[in-house]
């Protein structure tokens, strides 16, 4: 049942990342991939959201009944959600602006409540942060590729509105094609998203299937040099 | 002494997917020599460009894919795609917007679903409704047809204005592009004229807009000739004609002076392109007679309803996307009454 933390780490950014393998939390990452600041704001609201949400659901695992869990961890989560959302329109208001109903949603988003029945129902409260924060990371890294992808095919800018995160200092950061550049519309649009998390899925199995291949044939070769030196 | 037993058919002529295809390119011909003869050399070029292209890219593919390259290259399937979508586009679209288009008709919405047979919507209009969406100035920008255009381009002008986005001195993009007559009748008509004022215009003919009536006749011609060699069926072309003009000859009926003539409709835009040619695909559409009824209605009804209340002056490609989306489910309706059964044991 307990896993290592390098485990843990290597699950939710990669092999069990909840954008690219399991698929939940769609609606949030469709919707607000648009530019990769607003996919880095809201990946970072959920991550702060799982990993307090995680600490309190372990906290309480024990006292909590099987019957009401359920209800219990939406209550958790959705306190958290408030939460963070107040805090973001204090400091972040801008932000706060564009990101708009997709900040209070993160509470039905099925990441957040998946991970804490999964994981942190059963398991320490450290490992259960950790969780919390490798699952959000693995997230966000999602959110934010798609983002700069679709930003940078839609309309030929990266880091566009940079500073609504980094403060005005930041404003320099960002780049852009020039007004000559004729962007693919589309990739702005909700069917660029289907489209760029399809490819990036796709890309995820040819990595995965490449390491596999390569694992393969180092089984393979490691006991053929091995042999030797048993006999 | 034992003769070998065979099934029918006893005689057949040989039916195969390039023969299929080289009669589509064939019933093609007439309709785009009439769009070469009323929009200029652009639309030659524009073919060009995306039978290269689409070459290219299913090759490249299919060597991705280790299939055989050879058989797919030749089957034509690619070369259809590829001319479908370059009579759709204005016949100055810049390169790259054409290549870009053919690209994501051959890598994305067939490859990627499987190939040849398996791709549930029509790539050469996913790919027009990608540039559209996207490109939405450049893909609106047609020329006038010859009678009414007063700076006519040569051959090399035309190339230079594709490749390069180059016009000639005196010339500026707003002086020698218009737009379509779909797209005018519908500015006009949202500045609350009436439809005999709109018609005042040189720009209308009989039924449609002057030269655009006449190339969708030759792209009937071409239909009826698929018709007669059997490549498609009276279906869905039929179908898809009826809808339109049933569904804009009520609102006509009630409305003549902000509803246009159904035979407005019928010979603007890409409606005969689309009810002979396009919705026929053999692998998007419907398959059964009756859902074929369906289906073909369904597209015209959807063109009138987007032309008339959406945001989209054409709405042909739009349409028939919407109904290969809908053909599984039409066919799981339709199906015929397998011969012997009785109607109960089919429900």
């Amino acid at each position: 049942m307990s896993m290592s933390n390098r485990e843990i780490i290597a699950n939710g950014l990669w092999n069990n990342n909840q954008a690219l393998v399991a698929l939940l939390g769609l609606c949030p990452l469709l919707a607000v991939s648009n530019t990769l600041i607003n996919g880095l704001g809201l990946g970072l609201a959920t991550t702060l959201v799982l990993i307090s949400s995680n600490a309190t659901i372990s906290f309480i695992r024990n006292w909590v009944r099987q019957e009401v869990r359920l209800p219990v961890f939406v209550l958790v989560i959705a306190s958290f959600v408030t939460a963070v959302e107040l805090a973001m329109n204090a400091w972040f208001h801008d932000l706060h602006k564009i990101l708009g109903i997709f900040i209070p949603l993160i509470v039905t988003n099925c990441t957040i409540v998946g991970r804490a029945e999964a994981f942190a129902s059963r398991n320490p409260v450290p490992q259960s942060m950790l969780d919390g924060l490798s699952i959000g990371m693995g997230f966000t890294l999602v959110l934010m590729t798609l983002g700069a992808l679709r930003e940078f095919i839609g309309q030929g800018t990266i880091l566009s509105g940079v500073h609504l995160m980094f403060g005005e200092a930041a404003r320099g950061l960002s780049f852009s094609m020039g007004n000559d550049f004729h962007g693919l519309i589309l990739a702005i649009l909700p069917p660029g998203a289907f489209f760029g998390l399809g490819l990036l899925i796709a890309l995820k199995h040819v990595i995965d299937k490449r390491n596999a291949a390569r694992a393969a044939s180092r089984v393979e070769t490691v006991p053929a040099e091995a042999a030797p030196a048993e006999g | 002494m034992k003769l070998p037993v065979h099934t029918s058919p006893y005689g057949s002529l040989p039916n195969n997917v390039t023969r299929v295809m080289g009669e589509v390119l064939l019933a093609l011909v007439p309709g785009i020599i009439a769009l070469v003869y009323y929009f200029g050399w652009g639309v030659l070029i524009n073919i060009g460009i995306a039978v290269t292209t689409a070459l290219a890219a299913e090759a490249g593919v299919l060597r991705l894919r280790k299939r055989p390259v050879r058989p797919a290259l030749t089957d034509l399937s690619a070369t259809v795609t590829a001319v479908l979508l370059a009579i759709a586009l204005p016949p100055l679209t810049p390169w790259w917007m054409t290549v870009l288009g053919v690209l994501f008709a051959i890598v994305m919405v067939k490859h990627l679903y499987g190939g040849l047979g398996y791709n549930p919507f029509n790539p050469a209009m996913a790919a027009y409704v990608l540039l559209l969406v996207s490109f939405p100035v450049a893909m609106t920008q047609w020329l006038p047809p010859v009678l009414l255009n007063e700076h006519p381009l040569s051959f090399v002008q035309t190339l230079s204005a594709i490749f390069g986005g180059g016009l000639p001195d005196h010339l500026t993009w707003d002086t020698i592009t218009s737009a379509t007559p779909l797209d005018a009748m519908r500015e006009q008509l949202k500045m609350n004229k009436t439809i005999s004022e709109i018609a005042q215009n040189p720009m209308w003919g009989d039924f449609g807009a002057r030269g655009w009536e006449w190339v969708g006749n030759w792209f009937l011609l071409g239909g009826l000739f698929l018709l007669w060699r059997k490549v498609i069926t009276w279906h869905i072309p039929f179908a898809m004609i009826a809808g339109l003009l049933l569904a804009s000859g009520l609102f006509w009926l009630f409305d003549p002076e902000s509803m246009p003539f159904p035979g407005f409709h019928l010979f603007s835009g890409g409606m005969i392109l689309g009810a002979f040619f396009i919705a026929t695909d053999p692998v998007t559409a419907a398959t059964t007679s009756k859902g074929r009824l369906v289906y073909g209605f369904l597209i015209g009804l959807t063109v009138f309803i987007i032309r008339t209340w959406g945001g989209y002056p054409d709405a042909v490609a739009f349409a028939v996307l919407l109904m290969n989306m809908a053909a599984p489910t039409i066919d799981y309706y339709t199906q015929p009454r397998v011969f012997g059964a009785r109607d109960k044991d089919n429900a």
